[in-house]
């Protein structure tokens, strides 16, 4: 893979929140145009990239909605830009027909969401991590997507980075779930030289028109793309499309597309599968965490060990697609899952559905606006060995 | 609405034009021809309905103002004008309900080389995407605006609409509407549209005009186009088939240049003021974009043509 | 000798009649015949009027009809002029 132009990337020691970082990590990740709206607890994103962007050669504009932002960013990866939005809960719904809209259109693009209290209004200024479900199920249809999960300003950067490459290598929207807690939380970040950032290039076609198909897939069930401006006079809809980009009202045609928009992400779920563990090999509990919960599991897995409990702690990177494999293999060597999580049971579903009884499954919820006490999921982990 | 179903493609051979045998060796094609994408005729509009008119004088004045086709990008929204995007053989975007704008928006500050036309309805531009165009307007983003306006929802069965006059029955206003109208003009005009003109698909020659007038001018430029609906909208309304509505059209349009756009409101049965009523200049969003920053940042500025990534 | 000819796409036509209408010199009239669709397509009845203003064209909503001037000398448009 090219490594990133080096005019956008920040090489140093800094010491920046998760916002910054995640716009640290968009513009060394080649991301040329965001458009936005404003809203806690995300904001300090568009407004860093406003800022930065003017020197390093790009676009920001801030819409009249999140409806606008949201496909703003499909216009300007057509016209051959690499593009992100950012918001938090309320806009995040907003978003949900562009989501769709990328998904069936195979618009590489990347959705920041700093999740934030809801719903509705909710929790403007504080944390929850209760849009878990809707970054996977919001928009109507059957589709795919993939979501990453940072849990520090680090991870905001260098995950930022592999969203994008991602979006490109899937042609598919990428949702980055962050956290109020993340995104504010302040911390050192390490910016790499740009040499060593790896990116993945846009997937131009190589053909000339005439022989080029919009649609048709490769091997990897992905197809190549190109840009409006270069002679190719393609057509791109929201529509049921065949492999010439074409509408098509037709059951076969539903059945090839949707198929495949699917199939081109759960069939490289291993390679996507993306999680961190400490101490699960041998463990009896196993705390599977994401977000800024994974920290606060991190100190409980560390009380229970003090109290003799064997107990793995297990932090997904990749949320989605969900790794039921890996879980569900963990799952025949333990007797329990413990998932805490800032939202009333979403993610613990999945552990669930991946366990499929072979492991007992216990949530800790939390319904928002602060994160957990420890003790809550340590009693938690003690309830299960008892 | 007409065959709506189907693939185009699987509805067998298409047959040529004919053409006098005495003529065989000066015929040209169809000059529309190659705008379209031919694999997908016949298209889905109905008998009579004005849509197709007003994609011939934008294929004549995209002729004619001599634009490099590859350079243009239609983009349209949800509906039956909506369905432009798909039929014309340029790179085309059939985006979501009312968000034609705002991808434009994209397209073009991304690749500001493009001539980027948003080819939408009334319905889609007006009441979905009513907030979108304002603040385009607003903005005086370089995009190109054609409103096919036929008073009425077409595509999902001839409900009303922002622009559906008083009295007019729709099938949600089943006792006639009661309803204000916008005065699309008026709207566009106070907005900041740099460019405003309506003309009806009787008047093709006037609007291919109007459309070179605007592929030539730098800024937002707004066409309302009225154009039949004989299906939906007439039929509800006792109004008879397309040729009568282009019967109507030529018989009570007026001609007022310039007119006040306060002025030109439509109602159910009265005259209808078509012209060209503003052309003036104001900055275009992307020149002041530049010059703040280059006035601001400097040296430090980075101007990039086209954000084109690797 | 016609200034004009028009050509005409009998299976494209939706039988709405403005091109019949609105041909300043009356060269149109519709068809008593179908196309396999059912509708009444256009055709010519006074060839000798055609001007070749391709008005027919403009107005066909259907892209299944239009005119062209006849060549005034053997620079005329050749069939592959406007390709």
């Amino acid at each position: 893979m090219p490594h990133a132009d080096p005019k956008g990337v920040l090489t140093g020691v800094h010491f920046m929140d998760g916002d910054h970082a995640a716009c640290e990590g968009a513009i060394a990740a080649g991301a040329r145009f965001a458009a936005g709206y404003p809203i806690t607890p995300s904001t300090e994103i568009v407004e860093r990239f406003a800022a930065r962007i003017p020197t390093v050669g790009g676009v920001f504009i801030q819409m009249e909605d999140e409806l606008a932002a949201s496909i703003a960013i499909a216009g300007a990866v057509w016209a051959g830009a690499k593009a992100f939005t950012v918001t938090s809960g309320p806009g995040f719904s907003l978003m949900m027909e562009h989501i769709g809209f990328a998904a069936m259109t195979e618009t590489p693009c990347v959705f920041i969401n700093v999740q934030r209290g809801g719903p509705s209004t909710g929790l403007p200024t504080l944390p929850a991590q209760a849009d878990m479900m809707q970054a996977r199920w919001g928009s109507h249809g059957d589709y795919e997507i993939i979501a990453l999960c940072p849990n520090s300003p680090q991870e905001c950067f260098d995950l930022a980075i592999r969203a994008f490459n991602l979006a490109e290598e899937f042609r598919v929207p990428v949702m980055f779930m962050m956290d109020e807690v993340v995104g504010h939380m302040t911390e050192k970040v390490v910016i790499p030289p740009a040499e060593q950032i790896q990116i993945y290039p846009r997937r131009h076609t190589r053909l000339p028109p005439g022989e080029y198909k919009p649609f048709e897939p490769g091997p990897d069930l992905v197809p190549d793309m190109v840009h409006a401006g270069e002679g190719y006079r393609f057509h791109v809809t929201g529509l049921t499309h065949d492999e010439r980009g074409y509408p098509s009202m037709t059951v076969a045609a539903q059945d090839r597309l949707v198929k495949r928009l699917k199939a081109k992400i759960t069939r490289a779920a291993d390679r996507l599968a993306c999680y961190e563990t400490d101490g699960v090999e041998g463990a009896d509990v196993v705390v599977v965490c994401y977000g800024i919960t994974s920290r606060v599991a991190l100190r409980a897995v560390h009380l229970a060990r003090e109290r003799g409990v064997k107990v793995g702690w297990l932090r997904l990177i990749t949320v989605w697609p969900f790794p039921t494999k890996q879980l569900r293999a963990l799952a025949r060597q333990i007797k329990a899952f413990v998932v805490p999580e800032l939202n009333l049971g979403q993610m613990v579903l999945e552990v669930e559905r991946a366990a499929a009884g072979q492991a007992e499954t216990i949530s800790v919820p939390h319904a928002g606006g602060g994160v957990h006490d420890p003790e809550q999921i340590l009693d938690a982990i003690m309830e299960v060995v008892r | 609405m007409n065959g709506g179903v189907g693939d185009p493609a699987e509805l067998g051979p298409r047959p040529e034009a004919e053409i006098p045998p005495e003529a065989c060796e000066c015929a040209p094609e169809n000059p529309v021809e190659q705008f379209l994408r031919t694999d997908r005729m016949p298209h889905i509009w109905c008998p009579g309905c004005g849509i197709g008119t007003t994609v011939n004088s934008f294929a004549r004045a995209l002729l004619e103002a001599k634009v490099d086709l590859d350079r243009v990008a239609v983009v349209s929204g949800i509906g039956c004008t909506g369905r432009v995007a798909g039929y014309v053989r340029l790179d085309s975007f059939h985006t979501t309900h009312g968000r034609a704008i705002p991808f434009a928006t994209g397209l073009k500050l991304a690749n500001p080389n493009l001539l980027v036309v948003v080819y939408s309805g009334d319905g889609d531009l007006f009441a979905i995407g009513g907030n979108h165009i304002i603040h385009a307007a607003r903005r005086n983003l370089d995009i190109k605006v054609i409103c096919v306006n036929n008073f009425v929802y077409g595509m999902t069965g001839g409900q009303v609409a922002p622009t559906t006059p008083v009295g007019a029955t729709t099938t949600t206003t089943p006792y006639g509407c009661f309803e204000p109208a916008f005065n699309l003009p008026a709207l566009m005009d106070a907005a900041g549209a740099v460019y405003v003109a309506r003309w009806t698909s009787y008047h093709v020659r006037q609007l291919t005009r109007a459309m070179v007038d605007i592929f030539r001018k730098k800024g937002f430029c707004f066409i309302e186009v009225i154009t039949p609906c004989p299906t939906l909208y007439q039929r509800k309304n006792r109004m008879g088939e397309g040729l009568d509505a282009m019967k109507y059209y030529k018989e009570k349009s007026k001609v007022r240049h310039g007119a006040p756009t306060s002025e030109v409101a439509l109602t159910l049965d009265g005259d209808i003021i078509v012209g060209k009523f503003v052309d003036r200049e104001r900055p275009e969003y992307m020149e002041l974009m530049r010059s703040q920053l280059a006035a601001q940042l400097g040296d430090r500025y980075v101007e990039v043509e086209h954000l084109v990534c690797s | 000798m016609p200034k004009g000819y028009v050509a005409i796409n009998v299976e494209r036509c939706k039988g709405c009649g403005f091109c019949v209408e609105f041909c300043p010199t009356h060269v149109l009239a519709m068809s008593s015949a179908f196309n396999s669709k059912g509708y009444h397509p256009p055709h010519v009845v006074n060839p000798d009027k055609c001007t070749g203003c391709d008005l027919c064209g403009m107005y066909c909503p259907d892209f299944a009809i239009y005119g062209w001037k006849a060549p005034e000398s053997k620079n005329g448009a050749k069939r592959d002029a406007a390709r």
